[in-house]
């Protein structure tokens, strides 16, 4: 069995952001990049189901411009065993992407499509779905276990709902998106790095792919949100009980 | 405007988060008219119906699903039964809100239907034009809908409070045909069951008070001292990420960017430094109380009043000097 994992390149976790002075956007310029950090969550699971002896290859995809084949090199040097980078300059919808997700994933014909349940930088939280319904497979989303049987016929998937937990069970093929606690991604060593510069990564074009682009949604401007008002520190528990009674009213 | 809600309910009754989006619906413009979808099986689905016709006035209609496939929320046939819905009635806006429920759902209709579904609208400014939060709430992107068909919204319930409703009107209840209804891949998906922790305490997402405990709260005896503070003051008890991952509390308590998004009363945060990503999801309450021993955490730029002292002191005395809630 083969696994698909999309993997996206955004703007490092760490970084303070900060909106354009032209309200286009945010300014990614001169700005640490690296994998989503769910991205890097899938990936880690698609290593451990190889690792496991329950999977061939781990197949890491990433749409967007030249500098994605950086994101692909951190995933082949975790491990995985091939890249493919959908190269394109434009910034699509997560309906674009997933339409491409949809055909590469016709090309490769994997049991699984791994997926981060979203990216920090847009935090839409649909792909993984989206590919789902377009591949006509079930979903399993917000994946906190992911347990495979060991005829690779289903998958047993915990997922955080607002709830608690709950479990399903899908058949394969099957789109699964990760959540924070599904595991701690693995770091890659030097030799790695090293052995990751020669692994493959097949080059492709929305041409490649026959996937006609669609925008439905305009961005008309991107702003700071409101700040909070700074507020006071008290120095003892009295003086507090009095504020929140007496002047905020809410105790 | 016509707008199609995919409602959440629970052992009978409909969900407070569903009565939110009823009240996001509108503002999409005037003489919209809202549709409440219903979906499971047997007698606590038409008890939540019934409930559902009179949550709120401008409701005109609750649409009921009643059969096995929709037992469980599974999205493979849920997504297919709003598209069902919608090729029988025509609607303009289909919207849930933004919760674990309606986000595993709502991006799969979208697909269905070939549109791009627009995620956790905190504010919508006419029928195609809304506000969501990006980068963990640290920029708002204003967007325009253009597209031909449904527009698809996922709403951010906090953002969109219900004021009490005086009116009462019951909505008309329609049992939709499902003899047509064709769900091919149902059995490739099967729900094997849900494990929630049972408390008297309100839900976090839409509680008064929400008391939080942060890394610093350090075990999970400890944060009984957290869950004793919010029954005292009638709240619910959030986590951050880091207590979380600690194991001292389960997933389904942790607030921010990824976890819950709250925006009660009254917040107040013990032992938390205020990450980038934890503030994401507080920062709507409408007071933050703050106690933490590092007068430097990044939690004090955000709070309304800080508490620069151990939260081990401050707990017991603000236990004993509070009075018991009414």
């Amino acid at each position: 069995m083969k696994i698909l994992v999309a993997v996206k390149r955004v703007v490092d976790y760490a970084v303070k952001i900060r909106v354009k002075p032209d309200k286009t956007g945010v300014d990614t310029q001169n700005v640490k990049m690296s994998m989503n950090p769910f991205c890097e969550i899938a990936l880690e699971e698609s290593l451990r189901i190889k690792e496991a002896g329950l999977a061939k290859e781990v197949v890491a995809v990433s749409i967007g411009p030249s500098q994605c084949v950086d994101t692909l090199r951190t995933g082949l040097a975790m491990g995985a065993d091939r890249g493919i980078h959908v190269q394109s300059d434009s910034s699509f919808l997560p309906l674009t992407i997933a339409k491409i997700l949809k055909s590469v994933a016709d090309v490769e014909n994997p049991g699984l499509v791994f997926l981060g349940k979203q990216a920090i930088d847009d935090d839409c939280n649909q792909t993984g779905q989206m590919v789902a319904a377009l591949l006509g497979w079930p979903q399993a989303t917000f994946a906190s276990k992911v347990v495979l049987d060991k005829d690779k016929k289903f998958a047993t998937v915990d997922r955080e709902v607002d709830g608690g937990l709950e479990t399903l069970c899908v058949d394969l093929p099957a789109v699964i998106t990760t959540d924070l606690r599904l595991n701690q991604p693995r770091y890659a060593t030097l030799p790695n790095i090293m052995k990751a510069k020669s692994k493959p990564i097949k080059k492709m074009t929305l041409e490649d792919l026959k996937v006609e682009v669609k925008s439905d949604i305009e961005i008309v401007e991107v702003t700071e949100p409101p700040k909070r008002k700074s507020g006071v520190i008290v120095s003892s528990v009295d003086e507090l009980i009095d504020k929140l009674k007496n002047e905020a009213h809410v105790i | 405007i016509t707008t199609l809600i995919l409602a959440e309910h629970e052992s009978g009754s409909i969900k407070p988060q569903t009565v939110s989006t009823v009240v996001a619906a509108n503002h999409l413009g005037e003489s919209s008219s809202v549709s409440l979808l219903l979906a499971g099986s047997g007698s606590s689905l038409q008890e939540a119906a019934s409930q559902a016709a009179s949550c709120h006035p401008s409701v005109s209609e609750v649409l009921v699903a009643d059969s096995d496939i929709f037992e469980y929320p599974l999205a493979e046939p849920w997504a297919k039964l709003i598209d069902f819905v919608r090729q029988q009635r025509h609607y303009s806006h289909i919207l849930a809100s933004s919760s674990s429920f309606g986000k595993n759902i709502l991006p799969r209709v979208a697909a269905l239907l070939d549109v791009s579904p627009v995620t956790d609208v905190v504010k919508i400014l006419g029928s195609n034009e809304f506000i969501r939060p990006i980068y963990a709430g640290n920029a708002l992107c204003r967007v325009r809908y253009t597209g031909a068909g449904p527009c698809v919204l996922t709403i951010r319930t906090t953002s969109f409070p219900v004021t009490p409703i005086t009116e009462s009107k019951r909505a008309t209840i329609s049992q939709i045909d499902l003899s047509n209804f064709k769900e091919d891949s149902v059995s490739r998906s099967r729900y094997m069951g849900q494990s929630t922790q049972d408390t008297e305490r309100p839900d976090l997402g839409s509680a008064r008070v929400v008391i939080t405990g942060g890394r610093a709260v350090k075990s999970v005896e400890n944060f009984k001292m957290i869950e004793k503070l919010a029954e005292k003051l009638g709240g619910a008890v959030g986590a951050t990420r880091a207590a979380v991952d600690a194991g001292y509390v389960p997933n389904d308590l942790q607030v921010g960017q990824t976890g819950k998004i709250v925006a009660p009363e009254l917040y107040m945060a013990f032992g938390v430094s205020g990450a980038i990503q934890h503030l994401a999801g507080i920062k709507d309450s409408k007071v933050i109380v703050a106690v933490n021993k590092d007068a430097d955490a990044p939690i004090f730029q955000v709070a309304d009043y800080g508490l620069v002292g151990d939260l081990f002191e401050v707990i017991p005395e603000l236990l004993e000097k509070l009075q018991e809630k009414k």
